[in-house]
Order: structure tokens, then sequence, then C-alpha cells
């Protein structure tokens, strides 16, 4: 796959090659397939494609009662409906009842810049985290949502698997393995480090690229699995960096940044600076990177992120 | 009477006689234990829902004592029909029958709430063997059951999925986008029973949120639909088979029911809804089931 590959086209072929070989993979949508490309999967198994209608809380219902009767249902929806409408539903019947239905939140972030902050998703990671027995992992690009898809299938139990729409940076090669719960060391460095996740990990790397031009050494890590968290990755960055920065396309409160925030509190307290929308809704914007750009998002905002955080090291808080 | 609404079938006869008296006696006595069972449990923990179990009474013990397909030994059985109490909050009488078909002690019933008993204030079906459902906030039940319906034929299994619904709970937009879902895939194998006793916490079911006309809703949703007494067996057991022999739509047994039936305190009164008896209330409901005996 190429790195100008949508991740969402990444997901939906991906699904669909992995539905080729595990019949007991079902797949969901709520009049969204065109949209999440879950198109695929319904082209070549019609019989296990239930397009739903505009009822993400059915959608949902329904995708329970199909893992009680021992399929691995796949739900496709936008983040804004899924992750908030069909929120009691998540918290009930999925992850309190437990049952092994996966949460694919599409469009998620500000990705669909087009449609305004009606669809946006930036407080679904904290929702989401905050949920007991969930796990929520997000992917970075086309390639890494592709890859994701069978672990998320195979891992028991609930997961909640947020997909932007645009295409992202590459930021790993292709032959890296992933796991969920296991974090990625992208670039090494020793003087702060950008604990990223999702679009801003490719955002990360250039910012350290720019950071390393001014003799800032900075490492990179990309969090996919922001639970269950990576707690010794994230740990041993902050002793041997003393400085984090984090960066998602999600809002400051409650999700990566808090997530980082409450893992250092407990184990190792060093100045944290959290790049990600402030909270407020965003706005309606021509294309995807002008409007992360015009609210905190931009490579420049991790930038000078990470100057923060040296500058308060250096100042001794 | 057993009226039956399916387009494809006719009015059933008045006087449909085989069920033996045997059998109906026998699933009397059942539903007169499982009213017993229910007061007593939630008169010793003081909590509960006394009005929404006893107007079930007969249409769990029909299902758990003769219609459903079930291995107490084996709650997990793959080929074993299903079972969804939708209005999770008569989770007493669902414990009961539970109990006294066997899938744990009845022994049980006498620790519900404590915290360390498996038995929830609601189901839950992580807990409780023979429990195929977590429910207790109102609506999910329809659409969990439409899965599980279509889990079985993606499956090839032959089990069949029933969802007890209450009628406040009707009021939830879910329940009705789960009715469309399973009209459209002709779940004929999801039988759905609505214990329609025109009561809900506040007050009567048709002043909250009137929800007349019954009937020609469901049938407007393409669910086939039938109507009985929800406490004469007779013909709770009569509108189950028939539901079995629909096949090309989802059922709708709608049973009209009296909350609180068989304590004449209790009747039709909104009050009795969530609250637990005192003493002297318990001994005077006691007294009345007994008699009935």
């Amino acid at each position: 796959m190429t790195a100008e590959m949508s991740m969402r086209e990444g997901y939906g072929r991906a699904l669909a090659q992995y539905g080729a070989l595990h019949p007991d993979v079902v797949v969901l949508d709520a009049d969204t397939s065109a949209s999440t490309f879950t198109g695929f999967f319904a082209e070549r198994f019609p019989d296990r494609f239930f397009n739903i209608g505009i009822a993400e809380p059915c959608m949902v219902d329904v995708a329970v009662g199909l893992a009680l009767g021992g399929k691995v249902p796949f739900v496709n929806a936008f983040a804004a409906l899924l992750a908030f409408r069909a929120l009691e539903q998540i918290r009930t019947c999925v992850c309190y009842a437990r049952t092994n239905v996966k949460l694919a939140s599409h469009y998620a972030g500000l990705s669909d810049f087009k449609d305004g902050p009606t669809h946006h998703a930036i407080t679904d990671i904290a929702t989401m985290r905050a949920l007991p027995d969930m796990t929520v992992v997000v992917a970075a690009n086309a390639q890494e949502a592709g890859q994701l898809v069978p672990l998320v299938a195979e891992y028991e139990g609930p997961v909640y698997l947020r997909l932007s729409r645009a295409a992202a940076l590459a930021t790993h090669s292709e032959g890296q393995v992933l796991g969920i719960g296991r974090g990625l060391l992208l670039r090494p460095g020793t003087d702060v480090s950008i604990i990223a996740t999702g679009s801003m990990v490719g955002r990360s790397l250039v910012a350290a690229e720019c950071l390393a031009g001014e003799g800032i050494s900075a490492r990179v890590l990309e969090i996919h699995t922001i639970k269950p968290l990576d707690v010794d990755l994230v740990l041993q960055a902050a002793e041997e960096t003393g400085a984090l920065v984090t960066a998602e396309e999600h809002s400051v409160v409650g999700g990566l940044g808090s997530a980082i925030a409450e893992t250092l509190c407990a184990g190792c307290p060093v100045p944290i600076e959290r790049v990600g929308i402030a909270d407020c809704f965003a706005r309606t914007a021509p294309d995807p990177e002008s409007l992360m750009d015009a609210f905190g998002l931009a490579t420049s905002d991790i930038v000078a992120a990470a100057r923060r955080a040296i500058a308060r090291v250096r100042h001794g808080h | 009477m057993l009226i039956i609404c399916a387009g494809a079938l006719t009015r059933a006869k008045d006087n449909m006689t085989y069920h033996s008296e045997t059998l109906i006696a026998r699933l009397e006595e059942c539903a007169r234990q499982l009213r017993l069972d229910s007061l007593d449990m939630i008169h010793r923990r003081g909590a509960g829902h006394p009005g929404g179990s006893l107007s079930a009474a007969e249409i769990m013990a029909a299902l758990f004592f003769h219609h459903l397909r079930l291995d107490p030994a084996a709650p997990d059985w793959p080929g074993r029909d299903r079972f969804i109490l939708s209005k999770g909050h008569a989770s007493a009488i669902l414990y009961a029958a539970l109990a006294r078909r066997g899938f744990f002690p009845a022994a049980d019933l006498e620790r519900w709430g404590e915290l360390a008993c498996h038995l929830q204030g609601h189901p839950d079906r992580l807990k409780t063997p023979g429990v195929d459902m977590t429910s207790g906030i109102l609506g999910h039940g329809l659409a969990i059951g439409a899965g599980l319906a279509l889990a079985a034929r993606l499956n090839k299994l032959d089990y069949r999925v029933y969802v007890l619904l209450g009628d406040g709970e009707c009021q939830a937009g879910i329940v009705w986008e789960g009715a469309m879902l399973a009209a459209k895939y002709r779940l004929a194998t999801l039988t759905a029973i609505l214990d329609y006793n025109d009561v809900q916490l506040d007050g009567a079911v048709h002043d909250i949120m009137p929800f007349e006309p019954v009937l020609d809703k469901w049938r407007s949703f393409n669910w086939s639909v039938l109507e009985i007494n929800g406490h004469d067996m007779r013909q709770v057991l009569e509108a189950l088979d028939t539901a079995r022999e629909i096949h090309a739509r989802p059922t709708l047994i709608v049973a009209h029911t009296t909350k609180g039936k068989g304590v004449s305190f209790m009747e039709n009164r909104a009050a009795w809804h969530g609250t637990p008896p005192n003493d002297a209330q318990y001994n005077q409901a006691l007294d009345e089931l007994q008699r009935c005996a």
C-alpha cells in the first residue's frame, strides 16, 4: 500500500481480504459503506454484510447479537455517530456485557472537514477509553489501518478502532510488527519525547526533523493503542528524555495527552505539553490539513510544544 | 380466544385443546410458584419490581417450563433457544424461573442483591448461568435478538430467539429500529412477546405515551401479530406454537396482562412498579397467592 492511499481504503481492502479467510467475520454498516469502504467486503460476501440504515444504536445491538451467536462483527459508522449516538449501547451491551464487537469508527477527529463540527469527533477517545473493558486503537495511516484489521479481529473483546478519512503520512516500514498494547519507537532521541497517535504521528516525525535542525534530539513514539497504554514505553521515555509532548487529532480533554499525564503523575512526573484541539468545537474548512493547522495541530505547534517542555525542564518545573 | 392476525392464517378455533389439562395445570402451578418466589425475593431484598414480574408469570412459566429448548446442565449449549428479558427490571421472575428450572440452586434467590451473589439487580449474562444477555436499560432486546437470529441463520443452527418486551419500553425508538430490521431480514425464528399491562413507573402507559393502535403499529412494521390474554396459559402456549409455524416474518405476541397480577392491592397500580412490599403487605400477598393453589 502506498502512503497516498486513504486510511479508509486501507481498512476496507484489508477487511475484505481478511474476511475471505475468516468466515466468522461479519460486517455491519449504517448507510455509509461507500464512505467507509466496507463495500469491498459487501461485494464479495453479501450474505455476511448487513446494511442497517441510519440507526447506529440498532446496528451496535445487532452486532451484539451476532457476537453472542459466535460471529466477529465489525460495526462501521462515522465516529461522530458511533461514539456518541450509540454510546449507551456500547457501554451497556458491548463493554458491560463484554461482547466481542469491533467498532470501526470512521472520519474521526477533524477528517470530515467538509461537513463541519457536527461530523467531527474530537472527544471520542476520551469517551471510549473511560469505559471499562474497552480497548482503544488509533490507526496512523492506510498501511497501519490494514495491518490492524487482523489484530483487532483476533483480539478477544470490545475494540474501538479509530480511523481517519484522509490519507496520512507513512510512519513506519511495512515490515514492522504491530501488537495491540505495544507502542512503537519511530525515532530515537534524548532531549524530549514526542508521543503521538493517529494522523499526528506523521506530523510528529516532521516536527522531530525540524527540531533536529535546531540541535534538539527528539524521540518519537507512536501510541496506536490508547488503552491499554504501553506504560513501560512511556515511562522509559519520561525517564530517559525528561520532557514529553503528546500530539493527537482530538481534544486536549481526555485523550492521549490525558492518558499520558495520568501515567506520568503516578510513575514519573516530568513536564508534559499537550498538543491537541483546545476545549472547543472546530469549523468547516476546505481541506483537512488547513483545518488541523488552524486548530492547534500544525507541525509548528508540535515544535513549539517541544521547546516549551524542554524549557520547563531547564527552569526546574 | 386466540386471535391470529398473520395474513396467511385464518382465525383459530376458539376451542383449540391440543394441550392437555394436566400440562395446563402444571404450568399454572409453575406460574403461581414464580409469583411467590418473586415476591419473596423482592420482600427479602427490600428492592425489585413486583408489578412487572407478576404480570409476566404465565409467559415465563410457559417459556421456561415447556416451550424453550434448554438444558440447565449446559447453559451455554449452542443449540439452545435464546431468551432475552428486554424488560430487565423483571429480573426477579427470571431468576426464579432459572432457579426452579435448575440453572442454579434455589437457595441463591435468597441472596439476591448481596455483594458476593451472582444475581445482580438486573440480569447479567457474565455472572448468572442461563442469562443469555445482560439487560436492564430498556429497548435493547429486540435488536440484539435479531442479531442472534441472524447468527443462527449464518451458522445453520435451528435455535429460536424469544424476547420479552415491556409496553413502556416500546416508547424507546430503538425498539422500532429493531422491529424494522427484523422484518427486513425476515427473521421468522424471532418471536417477541409484549407484556402489555398498560402500567409503567409514572402511571398508565396510555396516559404517559399513547401506544394504541398497537396491533396496527406492529403489522405495519411487517410483523405477524398474535393477540392473547397473557394470563390464560392455554392461549400463551398456543400463541408460542403458532409463532413457530410462521415462516416468512417475525412474530409479536401481544399479551394483555395485569400489572401486579394475583395480588389484589398491587393490580393495575403504578405504585407497585418498583416498590417492595412491607411485612404486612407481603403476608397478605402470600395469603392471596396461596389461596389460588
